[in-house]
């Protein structure tokens, strides 16, 4: 039998197999403790920072200044209370349009459901700046939708650089994560249930409503709080559509960084922001979704 | 409850309408041989595709973009691959905190994320620099590479390891020669799906690109807040047709609906 | 003398002895095979003698050399996979030569040993497929010709048929074991199916909650289970009284035979009866509690249920049980 004999290596102590997945994750680790932890930790110290309008930040003083701005000041409570009720209506109407359109693909056959899916899904990947300005042409002036409504007998209707653009646009740009956890709530749905439901003489209309939505209701509130969190730190198309006038969280920290210059008041509403989307985002994981899971017994 | 009425179906065309309508109009208005906005009805014209290739800004901004996302692309799945090995196949304390953090740009907005990066550019000197600039593109497309790969990892029969290691092969040339190969499409799918998001990226590179290294996106967007015209529509129908051809391309290597619903459809 | 030693082997997570004390030698050229319900060890055994699993106590030895904590890439041993393991991205050629690579063999000898391996198992004419082209049974050729290639000292069979289908594994069987003579490697082979190890064994090791319980040659083995379990796991037994104490003896259903009422050991009525092709399955209650008697299909008459009848077998056919108890 030729060929070299193999070599008599020994298994590598403990040790050093307990440290292999650190070294593996090193240059990820690295990457993200610099890129992300470090800069969030500075700009939560920058928030806490003093400034002046004339001398500009003072990285030596401390102040809760700023934040007692943006949580009494009433510009920056309207600011709050606009992006809350815009990314609220947001997800409401992408609920109600969202999850009846993925129970209709649920329910089409084969070449047609994936075609229409992707349909209905691609545009996440064009980027937003695109969609966006395909939404100001459309809603402008001379746009189709005042022409449509001309038809229908409307006049010219402002639409552009207020809020109902900023919510069309929002809901295009939304409406994909609000279809894709409602499939997939859909997709786990035992088809025999259902058909248990209709063979013990249900209505199609009483099993949608007490068989099929308590079962989807973790994708659709999933899907909600997702919408709400990414509607809530939007930033082109409030810019976009907005105009100057309307004014969004996201919005008003460009200003404040990118005009004002007052990184500090802009740093404290980043974080407030920050700590609201976490809450939203990281909430569902717990409450929700734990409450559901005992009493499907999943 | 199997097939859907004309009510379902004539809802579903409005959904379907309004997915696509700007896009559709985007790329309608961009053929105008008109000044203004306009859908072209009785002539196509090239000329303002001309237009932008005539404009030096749009030029650079789009060079600026493709390496921006060619690098970033690659530098995220160059970590995220290693990193996603060591939260498959190992149990350590850290694994599910690690694994959290690598997927934290999804959730932490890229604002938040736009102008802290922007402060420590600042403080450390940074800003303007297009190096730093491709590690903050990095971050926010390592979640896409990274859970791609994890899933190929996941769904992954170890067996084929334990033979070609029962065969005498070293875990280097196990990795090489058995693994990588097995997940491939997960890998470059990941690349792939991150290259279209760096591209695609306004919110962040709005706060840490400089006069030189403004990408395509933000360029457009500047453009945007001024005048529109269909130079804009120009601009937009070729970034809709490099991202159609992104996604053919992204469904022949790993399957489209895989990657947006995280499935097979 | 003993090729592979396996001398108190022992694998414990925390306090739970997955594996116990596992004694076992193995003689060059034999085929032994490890039986056993699942959860009684027997694939954690396998999975220490090829590496992938830890020893906790005790040693492994191959052919004089101790390989108990050998690292899995250095022991040189053929495996064959339940679920196979092929490579998918590589031809049926490119998995059976991979093993001859690891060991740097030049490529015309490599050449000549794949195709001699494929041979062997008969896929010659689909050297260039790829595994997701091949039915189950030629996959599992294929892992049988990676395995083989590289004359490993021992080959290991992880429940190597029970992928496929009834028919096909039956045929399988008895080429593993024509295959196993002809190139004469030590084999320790893992199954759940009592036909399967008494069929190609040369000698079968039945497992139970991690400790052997019997060590004999198929036939031995089968005409002599020492428990209760044994008996009904290794083919089927009646259980009767062998009058000392409360003993039980095994007897085998297909040393029963029908006798006129009066004319055997004990009477009965016939319960149920179950044609089975190749047999006559008969449920007969009696004095001794129900009694299944197996008989030939040979043309002689069939007995309708309901009828009385007399059940007879040799002195002989009755096998004490002992305790269950540690092998040697």
């Amino acid at each position: 039998m030729s060929g070299a004999a193999l070599p008599a290596t020994s298994r590598s102590p403990a040790a050093a197999r307990a440290a292999r997945p650190w070294w593996l994750s090193a240059p990820a680790l690295v990457l993200f403790s610099g890129m992300v932890i470090v800069p969030l930790l500075m700009t939560a110290v920058l928030s806490f920072n003093v400034f002046d309008h004339t001398t500009g930040v003072k990285a030596g003083e401390f102040t809760l200044a700023h934040y007692s701005k943006v949580f009494t000041d009433p510009y920056y409570l309207g600011i709050f209370w606009h992006t809350f009720w815009v990314s609220g209506l947001t997800t409401l109407i992408c609920v109600l349009v969202g999850a009846p359109e993925a129970f209709v693909l649920s329910r089409m056959g084969p070449p047609w459901r994936a075609i229409f899916l992707l349909v209905v899904l691609a545009p996440l990947l064009v980027s937003v700046v695109v969609r966006a300005f395909g939404w100001s042409m459309l809603l402008g002036r001379e746009g189709l939708v005042n022409k449509l409504l001309a038809l229908l007998g409307i006049g010219a209707t402002k639409l552009l650089y207020t809020d109902a653009a900023i919510v069309i646009a929002l809901v295009h740009v939304m409406l994909p994560f609000m279809v894709i956890p409602v499939w997939t709530a859909l997709q786990k749905l035992d088809p025999a249930v259902t058909q248990a439901a209709l063979s013990l003489q249900a209505s199609q209309a009483t099993t949608l409503r007490r068989i099929i939505l308590p079962q989807i209701l973790p994708g659709v509130l999933s899907g909600s709080l997702l919408v709400f969190g990414l509607s809530a730190s939007a930033f082109a198309i409030p810019g976009l559509l907005g105009g100057r006038r309307l004014k969004m969280v996201a919005t008003v920290v460009y200003d404040e960084y990118l005009h004002e210059l007052n990184w500090p008041l802009g740093a404290a509403i980043a974080i407030t922001l920050l700590a609201a989307n976490l809450l939203v985002m990281l909430s569902y994981n717990r409450l929700v979704e734990g409450a559901y899971r005992k009493r499907m017994g999943a | 409850m199997n097939r859907n009425g004309p009510l379902a179906l004539g809802f579903h065309t409005l959904v379907v309408a309004f997915m696509l309508a700007p896009l559709v109009v985007v790329c309608l208005v961009a053929f105008t041989p008109e000044n203004t906005l306009s859908v072209p009805t009785t002539s196509f014209s090239l000329r303002w595709f001309r237009a932008v290739f005539a404009h030096p800004d749009f030029l650079q901004s789009f060079q600026n973009s493709l390496w921006l996302a060619l690098g970033s692309a690659s530098i995220a799945t160059l970590t995220a691959v290693p990193a996603a090995l060591a939260i498959t196949r190992y149990q350590f304390r850290g694994r599910e905190a690690l694994n959290g953090l690598f997927l934290s740009p999804l959730i932490i907005p890229h604002l938040v994320l736009g102008v802290a990066l922007l402060r420590m550019f600042a403080v450390i000197g940074a800003s303007g620099s297009f190096g730093w600039l491709v590690l903050g593109h990095v971050v926010v497309v390592t979640p896409y590479v990274l859970r791609l790969v994890l899933a190929a990892m996941v769904g992954f029969d170890r067996s084929a390891e334990q033979a070609a290691l029962s065969l005498g092969a070293s875990p280097a040339t196990v990795f090489r020669r058995i693994t990588l190969p097995m997940i491939l499409p997960g890998v470059t799918g990941g690349w792939l799906l991150a290259f279209i998001n760096s591209f695609d990226e306004v919110t962040l590179s709005i706060f840490i690109t400089s006069p030189a290294t403004v990408t395509l996106p933000v360029r457009m967007y500047m453009y945007a807040t001024e005048s529109i015209d269909p130079l804009m529509a120009a601009v937009s129908a070729q970034m809709v047709a490099l991202t159609a051809a992104a996604m053919v391309l992204l469904d022949r290597i790993y399957g489209l609906d895989k990657v947006l619903v995280g499935e097979r459809t | 003398m003993s090729f592979l030693t396996l001398t108190d082997l022992t694998k414990a997570y925390g306090d739970v002895a997955v594996v116990d004390g596992f004694n076992l030698s193995v003689e060059q050229g034999e085929f032994v095979s490890l039986l056993g319900p699942s959860g009684c060890g027997k694939t954690t055994t396998l999975q220490m003698i090829a590496g992938f699993v830890d020893v906790t106590r005790g040693s492994i030895q191959l052919g004089g050399r101790d390989i108990t904590h050998a690292a899995p890439n250095t022991r040189g041993l053929g495996i064959v996979f339940q679920s196979y393991a092929l490579f998918p991205h590589m031809t049926v050629w490119a998995n059976v030569s991979f093993g001859l690579e690891m060991r740097q063999v030049p490529r015309t000898e490599r050449q000549e040993r794949v195709d001699a391996a494929l041979g062997l198992v008969g896929l010659t004419a689909l050297a260039q497929r790829y595994p997701r082209e091949l039915s189950g049974g030629q996959r599992q050729r294929v892992a049988l010709a990676r395995a083989l290639v590289i004359e490993p000292p021992v080959l290991l069979l992880d429940e190597p048929l029970s992928n496929l289908d009834a028919k096909l594994r039956e045929d399988m069987q008895f080429e593993l074991r024509q295959i196993q003579r002809k190139v004469g490697t030590t084999t320790v082979m893992v199954t759940h199916d009592q036909t399967e190890a008494l069929s190609i064994s040369d000698r079968v090791v039945v497992m139970q909650a991690g400790h052997i319980t019997q060590v004999d040659a198929p036939f031995v083995l089968y005409e002599n289970p020492r428990t209760r379990f044994i008996s009904g796991f290794v083919g089927k037994a009646n259980l009767v009284p062998t009058g000392q104490g409360g003993a039980l003896a095994s007897l085998r259903p297909e040393k029963l035979r029908f006798v006129p009422a009066g004319a055997g050991q004990v009477d009965g009525e016939v319960r149920e009866r179950f044609f089975l092709g190749s047999q006559w399955l008969y449920r007969v209650s009696t004095a001794l509690g129900e009694l299944v008697v197996v008989c030939p299909n040979d043309g002689t008459p069939r007995l309708d249920e309901g009828t009385r009848c007399g059940v007879a077998w040799p002195a002989e056919a009755v096998r004490p049980l002992a305790d269950g108890a540690h092998a040697a």
